[in-house]
């Protein structure tokens, strides 16, 4: 599959007179495959505002190579620009315009035709609403209107920076829904957000940033199994029977964590051992599943971002990673 | 071509440039309507009027003079005349006189067009310059400080070509705004020298001077909106350009004033922004060098020095340009943050 996005030893430091150097990314590297919905994932001040504004041309690099849809940027932007949609960061509006003003504004500017404005706004949900000025919307239907602005020049390459951030339930839903049926119409999303069971649920792939570098790459599947311990819930039939399935267990050289409902058994390699050599004792399995990770889990994990208790975490308190090769 | 259009529409779809250009409008009425009320066309008649409060007012003082010779004369007569109050001679032969009381001064004000409208013209620049600036810095810093820049600059990831097609729309929105208010303004006096004034002795040479102080009025109107522009720009916020207009105001008017004076700079007032655009507006401005003069010597022909409208171009040409080029400058390396 081609890439979309090819992202290579990406540094950025920020320069201030007041505060000194701070780097925001530190060799970052990001391969976003065609025709998938892409996770771009990580704490606050990770830099995952950063290297989409790098990629847009808002931002300068210090060093690293960039290409969309094939081509060299920020040289080759002006070019591709017609095929990529953006929005980044919160959504900012003029506030005195209406929606439907905002969005023909842009369209003039991209000449882009002016039928395709309704077409958008229909698309999210604001067609009733598009003459409104924009200081009366939530943030919700600001953020419905800088969808429908990444949308209006039909990109093959869309990238939305929290597009759910301030969406009801329904909306979010709704916003799932749309990204899903561009896919199927050849586009490529690149999500950024912080609702991890939402990127789980709609990616195909994801990156995670941690402190300027790259943590983990690849298929969602993937990524969750590389980081899955491994161990399997075991619960009984019979309440009762968790001790004494335990010491069995143990006995067999098996590492068991007791629950008061549930065993959690690590190093096993078949599962079906399990059920068999409890069995054999007449202590019979009610469940037995393997242990998957979720992408929150794996987050936390791979960014060091878990909660501690009593420990307030500062932003840009994560983990630093070697990277290989 | 598509982005002039839609920043043309921009331009004109904000509510500030809107209410600011309403504004004006309406304060260049206020000043059309005033004259109409006060000016009034002398005939015949308002001439004969006058000329009969002039008489009345000569005969009124020629009463009270001769009422003061009379108490003069008496109070000498008596010996108890004050000489401070009275003269030695009580005043004979200084008497008013009729030549003294001329009916032009019992006049109506009557608008004279060829005398006055140069002085108009100056008012509509200044308050088409003060328009310009304002919108010239909000058109850009606005935009910077909604986001709506950003937005852009996602559309269109030339930053430059952005930059001075703003610029440009705001130029060409300037000059038709002046081009047009200028023509009303004109049009409207013209119609109040008409009919409630006097529009005589408008000969070709007349007409073309107002036409090129009306062309120095849209120009420096055009500078400052480029200037304002230019400086909202860099700053990316309408306040900088606001402040930097205060502060001009504050430091380049008075600050530099007190100092210059009291470090008894002479002529200090090359060193002060205004006198430029008097010497643009007037063609020259000059400048006086009192301290050199000792009055108690007698009449003193001070010193001068006469700042040209062509050095004052200079240095607005070159105050415009740094601006604009710092803007440039910024525009092209500084991150969107």
């Amino acid at each position: 599959m081609a890439a979309v996005i090819e992202i290579t030893g990406l540094r950025k430091t920020y320069r201030s007179l007041r505060r000194g150097p701070r780097r925001a990314l530190d060799g970052f590297d990001m391969v976003v495959e065609a025709g998938q919905i892409h996770g771009f994932l990580g704490p606050n001040g990770s830099g995952k505002t950063t290297t989409l504004r790098t990629l847009l041309g808002l931002i300068r690099a210090n060093d690293g190579r960039m290409t969309i849809l094939g081509q060299a940027v920020p040289r080759a932007l002006p070019a591709i620009a017609p095929q990529v949609g953006a929005i980044v960061e919160s959504p900012q509006f003029f506030p005195h315009f209406s929606a439907r003003d905002t969005l023909s504004l842009l369209a003039d500017a991209g000449a882009v035709p002016r039928p395709r404005v309704d077409e958008v706004l229909e698309l999210v949900g604001l067609r009733d609403r598009a003459k409104e000025r924009v200081k009366t919307y939530s943030l919700g239907m600001k953020q419905r209107l800088a969808v429908a602005s990444a949308l209006l020049k039909q990109p093959k390459l869309l990238i939305l920076d929290e597009p759910a951030n301030g969406l009801d339930p329904g909306g979010i839903r709704e916003m799932r829904d749309l990204m899903r049926s561009l896919v199927e119409l050849g586009m490529t999303v690149v999500l950024s957000s912080h609702i991890l069971g939402e990127v789980q649920q709609i990616c195909d792939s994801v990156t995670i940033i941690s402190l300027g570098r790259r943590v983990a790459a690849g298929p969602v599947t993937e990524v969750l199994a590389q980081h899955s311990s491994g161990s399997i819930r075991v619960r009984m039939e019979s309440p009762g029977d968790l001790a004494t399935a335990a010491d069995l267990l143990q006995s067999n050289e098996v590492t068991v964590n007791v629950h008061p409902d549930h065993l959690l058994l690590g190093g096993v390699d078949r599962p079906a051992w399990v059920t068999r050599t409890l069995a054999e004792k007449g202590l019979y399995v009610s469940e037995l599943v393997p242990v998957l990770a979720d992408l929150e889990d794996v987050f936390l994990q791979l960014t060091g971002t878990a909660p501690v208790a009593g420990h307030h975490r500062q932003v840009d308190q994560s983990v630093h990673v070697e990277v290989s090769g | 071509m598509s982005l002039l259009r839609a920043e043309r529409r921009r331009l004109f779809k904000r509510r500030f440039t809107r209410l600011m250009l309403t504004l004006v409008v309406a304060i260049l009425a206020i000043i059309a309507v005033s004259f109409t009320i006060n000016s009034h066309q002398n005939g015949p008649a308002a001439r004969a009027a006058a000329q009969d409060r002039a008489t009345a007012a000569y005969e009124e003082q020629k009463r009270f003079y001769e009422q003061f010779v009379t108490e003069c004369e008496a109070a000498k007569a008596s010996g108890n005349a004050n000489p401070d109050r009275f003269p030695p001679d009580c005043g004979k032969g200084t008497g008013p006189q009729p030549e003294m009381f001329p009916a032009d001064w019992f006049m109506p004000y009557e608008f004279n067009f060829r005398k006055e409208f140069g002085y108009l013209i100056m008012v509509f620049a200044g308050l088409l310059a003060l328009l310009a600036y304002v919108v010239g810095a909000s058109f850009v810093g606005a935009e910077w400080n909604s986001g709506g820049m950003m937005n852009l600059l996602l559309w269109r990831p030339r930053r430059v070509p952005v930059l001075l097609a703003k610029l440009g729309t705001l130029l060409g929105g300037v000059l038709a705004i002046g081009v047009v208010l200028g023509a009303l303004w004109t049009v409207a006096f013209w119609f109040i020298g008409k009919y409630d004034g006097n529009i005589t002795r408008m000969t070709p040479g007349a007409w073309r001077s107002f036409a090129i102080d009306g062309a120095r009025g849209v120009g420096l109107a055009l500078a400052f909106a480029a200037i304002g522009f230019g400086l909202a720009s860099l700053g990316r916020h309408t306040a900088m350009a606001l402040g930097a207009a205060v502060g001009a105001v504050v430091v380049g008017e008075i600050g530099v004033r007190i100092a210059l004076e009291l470090m008894r700079v002479r002529m200090y007032e090359r060193f002060v922004p205004s006198t430029y655009i008097f010497a643009w507006f007037n063609k020259k401005w000059t400048l006086y060098d009192y301290r050199a003069c000792e009055f108690a010597r007698g009449e003193c022909q001070p010193k001068q020095l006469v700042i040209t409208w062509q050095q004052s171009a200079l240095v607005m040409g070159i105050t415009l340009a740094a601006v604009l080029a710092l803007a440039i400058w910024a525009m092209r390396r500084r991150d969107v943050t």
